[in-house]
């Protein structure tokens, strides 16, 4: 693994003579598709389903009244999580987001049962119930959250990058963040000294086309995401969101260009929420017909599923992996039903790290 | 064994939806995913999505059916080669009134509050004496007094306008804004992108160049990222020009704590914005007060700070009927006249002060109870005045109890009303952590009506 060049070399993006900006989207373009050995096929088949029938089992317990205030699923966008970081190295490699939390984590191993148990606010949960949905952290899996301001995780994301640099660790930040976050200004602040300093980091932006109720047409000038990086010399990755193969590919390119010490890259995965933004929205914003076809004709899932059939492997395989999902997930529900509220003297822990 | 569809929640404090449509019909192969029905509540729409495949059996609550309360077996799902058919019909649903709960999340924190949201609150006997003799009353909600006080000023006023996040389109995300863009047009009611600290700014400006801005936050958590211009660009301009430079805006949204949404989502800044010379801060209780206060806070010359409480939103009160309902900045209310103690709130405490007041009076208590209303400037007057009278005070806060407006409150007792004071001047605040998510451990750390009734008797020595 390269090592990443320290800031004390200065070479500015503007230096640099042969910088096409353009230069990663076309080796994405000449090879679209990562080639996955079965095993690989199956396994992404598997994290998109469980993060799927988990987010399905979350909105279930949202309804019975066991998870509370803002839950936001992941529905529709497994590919993104799933594709990016199965070409991560675990235990090196760091990942912040949103408060749209739950598949990133699964997507990088961490147990449904902590996870859901968070959801629900019991003892077990991985923030031993202080944090909720949006506010989910696992130091162990180099997983930094779960952040309900949206756009801070960009600008904590660089820093996490400047730490894997300092530490000359050889590993990158995967900062992901949604179309609507894309304008706040802190994002384009990290952007700047992201490139400058040549920090290991890529950028991922989540395009499911809105925020909340505002599709990007109504908040963007610019709703080509992935030329945002331009004015800072980022290279841009335009990739297809839902399909899991395309966007492990852009990863392969992405990564090896951070870990090359080429300073960061801006990817775009366009992709779909199906459900609504948090629990209860108005769902006035799109018609039920938009999310029907998405549904239906480009369902990360249901691709991967296709090929898998094509492959050879017969409707009851699938159906036995879908089996085993939902009882990875039913447990899991048990679990977070089951395990006790924290303690009442956890009300105080946690506050400050020392004592004075 | 046939699966039971159990009419769902949009949030856990939702008891009842109308059953909007049926997407699927009796005999209809349901697949995992599949959207078999549109639930409804006043704010929002839900698709009821299949967790289970099978066969839809018997639809037992028919399309366009109000009020069905949640938990209501709605249909049966049948496994292969079952028959639903004959299913029992779902038991007649009582016609329980009653709002369906918020969109974005839900309100109400399911205990304490949910009474008050439901029925107009009592009258408390004292009268705002702003208000003249014999008005009429109507009963509406704060939301409403909210929204109403910005179209009046707005159709008074052509340079007053909204921006802010999901403000026009969406409605406000909280419903604040609703029906201000069918009223008044795209130019008057800006949806912004998700950009507080460029839109605050904007506002900011907007003010200095003549404009009236309301500036929306979506709740004042997401201000933090525009606090810079509230503070150094709208509260400092009119002092540093020597007086030339005026900055009109309002900054307004939901402020504290909500309900489980955790600690990035649920803080009370009064505190941080009172401390500031050249802000006005303004955090009402009821709906007369958020109308007339919101009217006064868009006619000020000054920048406003205007603090509302979502839990609050949903509660409905009297509301006088006037032409004009402006009330003045900088004036506190005794909502509960007593004579031996004194409880000083604001926003949302004020409730749980009245109420703790009507628990003590039980008790032989009688408790004087003040809403600030305005936090910056602040009534001394009307806090020293009832100290006078009872001798005794607690504030209630719903905010942390450090450099609190508590500690303001009892640091003017002591200057300016030490030889008035019977027992030391008590604060009642949340407890000092972020606010934690688990149910339990949230219910701990906010301040509620026991923790005042109990601070009362300690003043009152009679714990
Ligand atoms: C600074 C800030 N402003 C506003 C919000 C409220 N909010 C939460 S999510 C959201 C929409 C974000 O949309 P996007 O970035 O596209 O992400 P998505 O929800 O689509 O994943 C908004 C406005 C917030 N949490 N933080
Ligand atoms: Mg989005």
């Amino acid at each position: 693994m390269a090592k990443a060049p320290t800031k004390t070399a200065p070479h500015s993006p503007a230096e640099n003579p042969d910088f096409a900006l353009h230069s990663l989207q076309e080796e994405l373009e000449a090879k679209k598709r990562y080639d996955a050995t079965d095993d690989q096929l199956r396994d992404f088949y598997e994290q998109m389903l469980l993060i799927r029938r988990f987010e399905e089992r979350a909105g279930q317990l949202y309804g019975l009244g066991l998870i509370g205030g803002f839950c936001h699923l992941y529905i529709g966008q497994e590919a993104v999580a799933v594709g990016l970081q199965s070409a991560l190295t675990e235990q090196l490699d760091s990942v912040i987001t949103g408060y749209r939390d739950h598949g990133h984590m699964l997507a990088y191993g961490i147990d449904p049962k902590v996870i859901m148990a968070e959801l629900t606010g019991r003892e077990a949960g991985i923030s031993k119930g202080k944090g909720g949905s949006m506010h989910m952290f696992s130091t162990e899996h180099k997983f930094y959250g779960g952040h309900g301001i949206v756009g801070a995780q960009v600008a904590l994301g660089g820093g996490l990058a400047l730490a894997h640099q300092y530490n000359e660790d050889g590993g990158l930040c995967l900062a992901y963040f949604g179309d609507g976050a894309a304008n706040q200004g802190q994002v384009y602040e990290t952007f700047n000294m992201a490139s400058l300093w040549k920090l290991p980091i890529v950028f991922v932006i989540e395009n499911n086309q809105y925020a909340m109720g505002t599709a990007v047409s109504r908040s963007s000038a610019e709703t080509e995401f992935y030329r945002r990086g331009t004015a800072f010399r980022i290279p841009g990755m335009k990739v297809n969101g839902m399909d899991v193969l395309e966007v492990r590919q852009a990863a392969e390119i992405a990564f090896k260009h951070v870990r090359e010490g080429r300073g960061p890259v801006l990817m775009e995965c366009e992709t779909y929420r199906y459900r609504g933004h948090s629990m209860s929205d108005p769902a006035k914003y799109r018609t039920r017909e938009e999310v029907q076809d998405v549904k239906e004709h480009k369902d990360p899932i249901e691709a991967v599923k296709k090929i898998l059939i094509e492959q050879g492997n017969s409707e009851d395989d699938l159906k036995a992996i879908d089996k085993g999902i939902r009882k990875v997930v039913s447990e899991a529900a048990d679990f977070a039903e089951n395990s006790p509220e924290p303690d009442p003297s956890e009300l105080y822990t946690d506050v400050l790290v020392e004592e004075y | 064994m046939a699966i039971e569809l159990k009419m769902p929640a949009l949030s856990p404090t939702m008891e009842e939806g109308t059953l909007a449509k049926w997407l699927k019909q009796e005999g209809d192969t349901i697949e995992i995913g599949d959207i078999i029905a549109e639930i409804e509540t006043d704010k929002a729409t839900m698709e009821f999505e299949a967790v289970d495949e099978g066969t839809l059996g018997k639809i037992l609550v028919a399309e366009g059916t109000e009020n069905v309360a949640v938990g209501t077996v709605i249909a049966m799902l049948a496994g292969e080669g079952e028959d639903v058919s004959e299913a029992a019909a779902a038991a007649p649903v009582d016609d329980v009134p009653g709002e369906g709960k918020d969109v974005g999340r839900p309100e109400g924190s399911g205990e304490g509050s949910e009474a008050e949201i439901a029925k107009p609150a009592k009258k408390w006997g004292v009268k705002d004496p702003e208000i003249p003799h014999g008005t009429n009353m109507a009963t509406v909600t704060v939301r409403e007094a909210l929204r109403d006080g910005m179209a009046e000023e707005m159709r008074r006023d052509e340079r007053v306008f909204v921006m802010g996040e999901e403000v026009a389109q969406y409605q406000g995300a909280y419903k604040v804004t609703q029906g201000l863009l069918d009223e008044f047009g795209p130019k008057r009611v800006i949806d912004t992108p998700i950009t507080e600290y460029g839109f605050a700014g904007i506002g900011t400006g907007a003010a200095m160049g003549g404009l009236r801005p309301i500036v929306e936050f979506m709740t004042f958590n997401f201000a933090m990222q525009a606090i810079d211009h509230i503070i150094n660009s709208a509260a400092k301009t009119n002092y540093m020009s020597g007086g030339q430079m005026r900055c009109p805006v309002v900054f307004r949204g939901p402020n504290a704590a909500a309900s489980r949404v955790g600690a990035q989502h649920s803080q009370n800044y009064g505190p941080w914005y009172a401390s500031v010379p050249g802000l006005i801060v303004i955090a009402p209780y009821d709906a007369s007060d958020a109308k007339g206060l919101m009217k006064a806070a868009i006619r000020c010359e000054d920048p406003v700070v205007f603090l509302e409480n979502e839990l609050v939103y949903g509660r409905s009160f009297e509301l006088p009927e006037l032409d004009d309902h402006v009330l003045p900045i900088g004036k506190a209310r005794i909502v509960r006249e007593g004579a031996d103690v004194t409880i000083v709130a604001y926003s949302i405490a004020v409730g749980l002060a009245l109420e703790a007041a009507e628990q003590l009076a039980d008790e032989g208590i009688d408790a004087e109870v003040i809403d600030l209303r305005t936090l910056r400037p602040l009534d001394k007057e009307t806090v020293l005045e009832s100290l006078k009278k009872t001798n005794r005070m607690v504030i209630a806060e719903e905010g942390w109890p450090t450099c609190s407006i508590a500690s303001e409150i009892v640091a003017i007792c002591m200057e300016d009303g030490f030889d008035h004071l019977d027992a030391p001047v008590t604060r009642v605040c949340d407890e000092d952590v972020p606010l934690p998510y688990a149910a339990n451990l949230e219910k701990l750390a906010l301040i509620d009506t026991p923790r005042i009734v109990k601070a009362v008797k300690k003043v009152c020595y009679r714990d």
